[in-house]
């Protein structure tokens, strides 16, 4: 019996993500130093883990609304319009989802029916293209480039708007390239979504990891309120990617169809991690500045580092990566990797796992500690030398 | 520049170059200020934090409560200075509460610390009472978890 032939076409359709081949074989060595990793090296601050034992101490082990706490909505609210000047209703426009990628799914599931186009500026993070597959959408990839800082112009999407496009998914602070919109930038994007009519899914789960000027919120922008889904979570400025938990806001008729999905697929996000993501939200303001500054310290010494070593590299603005190209080494980006981790025991993600426009790169992690970086630069660059020989 | 402290509070074996980079500035610069807080005395000392026990160095430690008479014109300032030039102190605290100045100890053995408050610090002129309480265990100190258990768990690649 070949079990194989029994899969579905659309999940036998999508290309198995290219991060796990390499994370098998890294795995496997030791005194390996990753640079591979997509998630912060901190811990969640003890006070966010302390207030979700209190939790359970008190008994709080039970489902809560689809939505999610009431408590937790309302200071999702407050805290964005404090950051952001948005205003959505807690009661209404916010749920409360298993991270930001079941918010992705979600949306899609939502919105997109038989053959409706999806705009993707690549590199992208790896689940973006498939989510849209899944929901029976068409991916439609815009590539972006590091000379243009890997950011996306109004005039480079109308080449790939078409009548059956219906969503432009972004995705800034960017994984994997580290680039930032600002808001001049974005404000270009928004009259391109109102020009051609559609809606915006904005990821902006790294939005507090901003380090050159402040994050503008997608859903801010004038008349973009209603026809974005904005996307964000805990897992990166919070250090709590293991609790699995995001949000989404919008207008009241798509969040009540993400809900609709969400109650019958997910009922809800666990509670403890919600009761933890109340205390970040009331308390935790401190302990993202203290990481963030920390990741600030340590992109200037990868970025100083691989400038030193000659490689082009463009300079991330926001979340905790750096993508130095590799094209002078003459190698494929999955070869450099590769022979990287063989030859000197670093781990990093080859560029093309996030799209084919980012072949010729490899993205980096800068969450880890200053000690690990430095000895990884050493490493690196004692590679490119004897390549080079 | 409270980041350059902060970073040196950290770990004080970073270079200044490193530093420089991190902190976005010419090293000249970091250097120079490095000196003028080191001058100052902003930066009293570097020292290392040794986990004793780790390394099979057997040491006791005990914190006193100390109450004391205070002195006309110098307040509690004598009498603590007399206290904390004996090199077996290795803090000296004034507080407010129930005692006045809470002392630091640390010595070979229990005879060797209760020797010292005996004979030294007790016999102090102004000295009105010794509470001494021996340290059992060190958990945390000068901000860092002597035995911290929060490996890393994370996956060595993921997305």
């Amino acid at each position: 019996m070949n079990w194989a032939d029994r899969i579905a076409p659309t999940v036998k359709a999508i290309p198995p993500s290219g991060i796990r081949r390499f994370f098998d074989i890294a795995a496997e060595m030791k005194g390996v130093i990753s640079l591979g990793v997509g998630e912060p090296d901190f811990i969640t601050p003890w006070h966010i883990r302390e207030s979700c034992i209190h939790g359970l101490h008190r008994g709080y082990t039970s489902y809560t609304s689809n939505y999610g706490l009431l408590e937790l909505r309302e200071e999702i609210t407050k805290s964005l319009h404090k950051d952001y000047q948005v205003t959505y209703d807690p009661r209404q426009e916010v749920l409360v989802t298993v991270g930001v990628s079941e918010g992705l799914d979600l949306a899609m599931r939502a919105l997109l029916g038989p053959g409706d186009e999806v705009l993707v500026p690549e590199p992208c993070y790896v689940s973006y293209k498939s989510c849209v597959t899944l929901a029976g959408g068409t991916p439609i990839t815009i590539p972006t480039s590091a000379e243009n800082e890997f950011r996306i112009t109004a005039e480079q999407l109308e080449k790939y708007v078409t009548p059956r496009t219906k969503i432009l998914l972004i995705g800034y602070p960017n994984n994997p390239t580290g680039a930032i919109m600002s808001r001049e930038d974005l404000e270009g994007i928004a009259a391109f979504a109102l020009k051609h009519d559609l809606i915006v899914i904005s990821d902006e789960i790294y939005a507090k990891l901003t380090y050159d000027g402040t994050h503008t919120c997608f859903s801010s922008l004038p008349g973009m309120r209603d026809r974005t889904i904005v996307l964000n979570g805990f897992s990166k400025a919070y250090a709590m990617t293991g609790w699995r938990i995001g949000y989404a806001v919008s207008n009241v008729e798509f969040i009540a169809a993400m809900t609709k999905i969400h109650q019958y697929t997910m009922l809800c996000t666990p509670i403890t991690a919600q009761i933890a993501a109340i205390e970040a939200l009331k308390s935790g303001e401190k302990n993202v500045e203290h990481m963030v500054s920390e990741y600030n310290y340590r992109r200037r010494l990868i970025f100083n580092g691989f400038r030193q070593m000659g490689l082009d590299c463009f300079e991330p603005k926001g979340a905790f990566y750096i993508f130095p190209s590799i094209k002078q080494t003459g190698l494929t980006s999955l070869e450099f990797a590769e022979q990287l981790l063989m030859a000197e025991k670093v781990a990093l993600v080859p560029g093309d796992a996030f799209g084919e426009s980012g072949e010729g790169f490899v993205r980096c992690s800068y969450a880890t500690s200053t000690k690990n970086i430095t000895e990884a630069l050493e490493r690196i660059g004692r590679f490119i030398k004897n390549i080079k020989k | 520049m409270k980041e350059l402290l902060e970073c040196l509070e950290r770990d004080h074996t970073q270079t200044p170059e490193q530093l420089a980079i991190m902190l976005n500035k010419p090293v000249e610069e970091i250097a120079a200020l490095i000196k003028k807080y080191q001058d100052e005395k902003v930066i009293v000392k570097y020292q290392t934090i040794i986990d004793w026990e780790k390394a099979g160095i057997d040491n006791v430690t005990a914190v006193i409560e100390v109450r004391i008479t205070p002195q006309r014109e110098v307040g509690f300032d004598a009498i603590a200075e007399r206290i904390y030039r004996y090199s077996e102190v290795r803090s000296l605290y004034l507080m407010s509460g129930g005692y006045d100045l809470s002392v630091t100890v640390e010595g070979a053995s229990l005879k060797e610390v209760a020797d010292f408050v005996s004979t030294k610090l007790s016999t102090i002129d102004g000295v009105v009472s010794t509470t001494t309480h021996f340290m059992l265990k060190k958990y945390k100190f000068a901000g860092v978890i002597i035995k911290d258990e929060e490996e890393e768990h994370r996956l060595v690649v993921s997305p």
